[in-house]
């Protein structure tokens, strides 16, 4: 079996009185595709900020390829080879394309190689007719694009994407399917998802969040014929 | 990179050097040494603001502190040398302890400004506080609210008796702005300046691409200091003697206003508003019809309902319009076109 490269261990993060994620234990291994799933509210992105750094866990502990990386901030989970995408687009709206996907080179690679895999990013993500265009005149499905050419310019060994597909077409949607399908060739990729057609197209493992704890974890085509699974979307008692 | 070097520099080098040859036939040279001396301030801010998106309200904290620092230093050591470089390093020391406090508590923009405020008021208040005799650094009193006089001006490294002053030490600071720019310049072309530019349009991300946002904000807010500290030792030159009123919240605000009347995120914006607003109130201290900052106010408030870019960014894009576009037209129209093809295809 592939190495574990993300690892939780009763990871549990309240605000107040609300516990948010319940004693998630969780595991990933090198080159797996998993999407999180479960309803508004369930912990999934709560799950995915005590991950990324971005929020610190109450209590529990967070594993990268044996690193133990819990309360560390995102530059270090980052600068450990970890691609991540938030929910809400982060983006230089004021730099172009090139320059946005440059700077995430960079980080990995000395200023000449960094502007070879810019270039090699942009092509083999559509960018190029877009290349020197500011990002805040972009269209949404364009921006997210360039979000995920940040993620694939570092090379990252493991990516973490929260809500890839949100607001997107549907070609737009098949697009993206290409590149994180792409992505899994050299990545173990993590996805925190809605959208159940999306997560079909991708067909992979699923971990479903319901109140802040881990459901169930299977195949996307057993998950979705679980009654219970069912029941916990459609809000009735489980 | 390689065009920084074969371009921008020789022209900068000729535009600085027209200008310098230009300049004293219209302003005496004692003026202008104070134009060019707050240029490098107003550049300072310019600097850690426009390219970094740190807002300091406290600019003039580090603009003092090599004036202070160096008046200090001159009068314990004698020879100018060693104070100047004290008065490039101890502002820019102070400020990556401040910045890193500050940086690496994350503090946002609105915390930022209140503490480098502050900072900025204890300085002033410390200083002024000092008429007794038992405030003394080696030789020097630091004077309280008369400030210190009579402190080593300029002169030839290792040879104290030769003063530098009048039209060379004029020169002299014109060379120090044109080096520091240069020096700029190239920071902002590098690695470390795009990066910085990068945090200025969303922090989170850069973050989330691996790179130490509060160490590098911290470094570019130390080098900001240093540029101050730098602008600060050369005006407590020209006026040979320091006063508390450096520090003041008054010079503070008037920095921020060059920034935003020059033209905020260039390079030669914050030079070009702090010495035309200055020459401005120069002029105006000659009269006493209007009031000085008054008239400061209303210019800014002038700029920012009508210019809110600021002068140069206004002049670039007016100078795109009426002699840019004619050369550029099929090729730029041709581009524009085609991304807005891309864009809703």
């Amino acid at each position: 079996m592939a190495e574990i490269v993300l690892e939780t261990a009763g990871l549990t993060m309240r605000f107040g009185g609300v516990v948010a994620s319940d004693n998630v234990d969780f595991k990933l291994r090198a080159g797996e595709l998993r999407c999180l799933i479960g309803p508004n509210g369930a912990g999934k992105s709560t799950f995915f900020k005590c991950i990324t750094g971005l929020l610190t866990p109450t209590s529990g502990q967070v594993f990268m390829r044996g690193h133990e990386t819990t309360g560390w901030s995102p530059h270090q989970v980052a600068a450990l080879g970890v691609g991540i995408k938030t929910q809400v687009p982060n983006l230089m709206d004021g730099l172009d394309v090139f320059e946005n996907i440059w700077m995430a080179a960079r980080r990995f690679l000395p200023m000449q190689d960094a502007m070879r895999k810019a270039s090699e990013v942009i092509e083999r993500l559509a960018l190029g007719p877009i290349a020197r265009t500011e990002l805040g005149r972009l269209a949404h499905g364009e921006r997210q694009r360039v979000e995920l050419g940040l993620v694939v310019a570092g090379d990252p060994w493991l990516v973490l994407l929260d809500e890839p597909a949100a607001g997107m077409s549907a070609d737009d949607v098949e697009r993206m399917s290409g590149i994180i399908r792409e992505m899994t060739r050299t990545a173990a990729v993590v996805i925190v998802e809605h959208d159940m057609q999306f997560i079909r197209s991708i067909a992979s493992t699923v971990t479903v969040f319901h109140q802040g704890a881990v459901l169930m974890e299977d195949h996307v085509d057993r998950v979705m014929a679980d009654p219970t699974v069912r029941n916990v979307y459609l809000g009735k008692k489980a | 990179m390689a065009s920084f070097w074969a371009k921008e520099v020789p022209a900068t080098i000729i535009i600085a050097a027209l200008l310098v040859w230009i300049m004293p036939m219209m302003i005496g040279t004692y003026t202008l040494t104070v134009l060019v001396i707050y240029g490098m301030l107003g550049f300072s801010l310019g600097l850690i603001w426009g390219f970094g998106g740190i807002l300091c309200f406290g600019q003039a904290a580090f603009f003092g502190l090599g004036a202070y620092t160096y008046a200090i230093a001159a009068i314990n050591i004698g020879d100018s040398t060693i104070p100047m470089l004290l008065a490039v390093l101890v502002p820019a020391a102070f400020a990556a302890l401040l910045g890193a406090m500050m940086f690496y508590g994350r503090l946002t923009d609105v915390y930022l400004g209140v503490i480098t405020l502050v900072v900025t008021l204890i300085l002033f208040k410390f200083i002024s506080s000092t008429a007794g005799p038992e405030y003394v650094i080696g030789k020097a009193r630091l004077g309280g609210f008369n400030g210190i006089p009579g402190f080593q001006t300029l002169n030839v490294p290792g040879r104290p008796n030769d003063y530098i002053y009048g039209d060379p030490y004029f020169y002299f600071c014109a060379v120090l702005l044109l080096i520091v720019y240069l020096l700029v310049s190239w920071l902002l072309k590098s690695s470390f300046g795009r990066v910085a530019v990068g945090i200025r349009e969303n922090e989170v991300r850069v973050a989330l691409m691996g790179y130490d946002v509060s160490a590098r904000k911290t470094v570019l807010f130390s080098v900001g200091a240093a540029v101050a500290g730098l602008a600060g030792a050369l005006f407590a030159n020209w006026g040979e003697i320091v006063t508390p009123n450096l520090f003041s919240l008054g010079q503070s605000a008037e920095i921020i206003i060059w920034c935003i009347v020059g033209g905020l995120g260039t390079r030669i914006g914050p030079i070009v508003g702090a010495a035309g607003l200055a020459y401005l109130k120069f002029l105006l201290g000659q009269q006493s019809m209007i009031d000085n900052t008054l008239l400061t106010g209303i210019i800014l408030v002038l700029f920012v309902l009508f210019l809110p870019k600021g002068l140069v960014p206004a002049i670039v894009s007016l100078w795109r319009i009426s002699f840019g576009q004619r050369r550029r037209v099929p090729r730029h129209g041709a581009r524009r076109l085609r991304s807005r093809s891309a864009g809703h295809g």
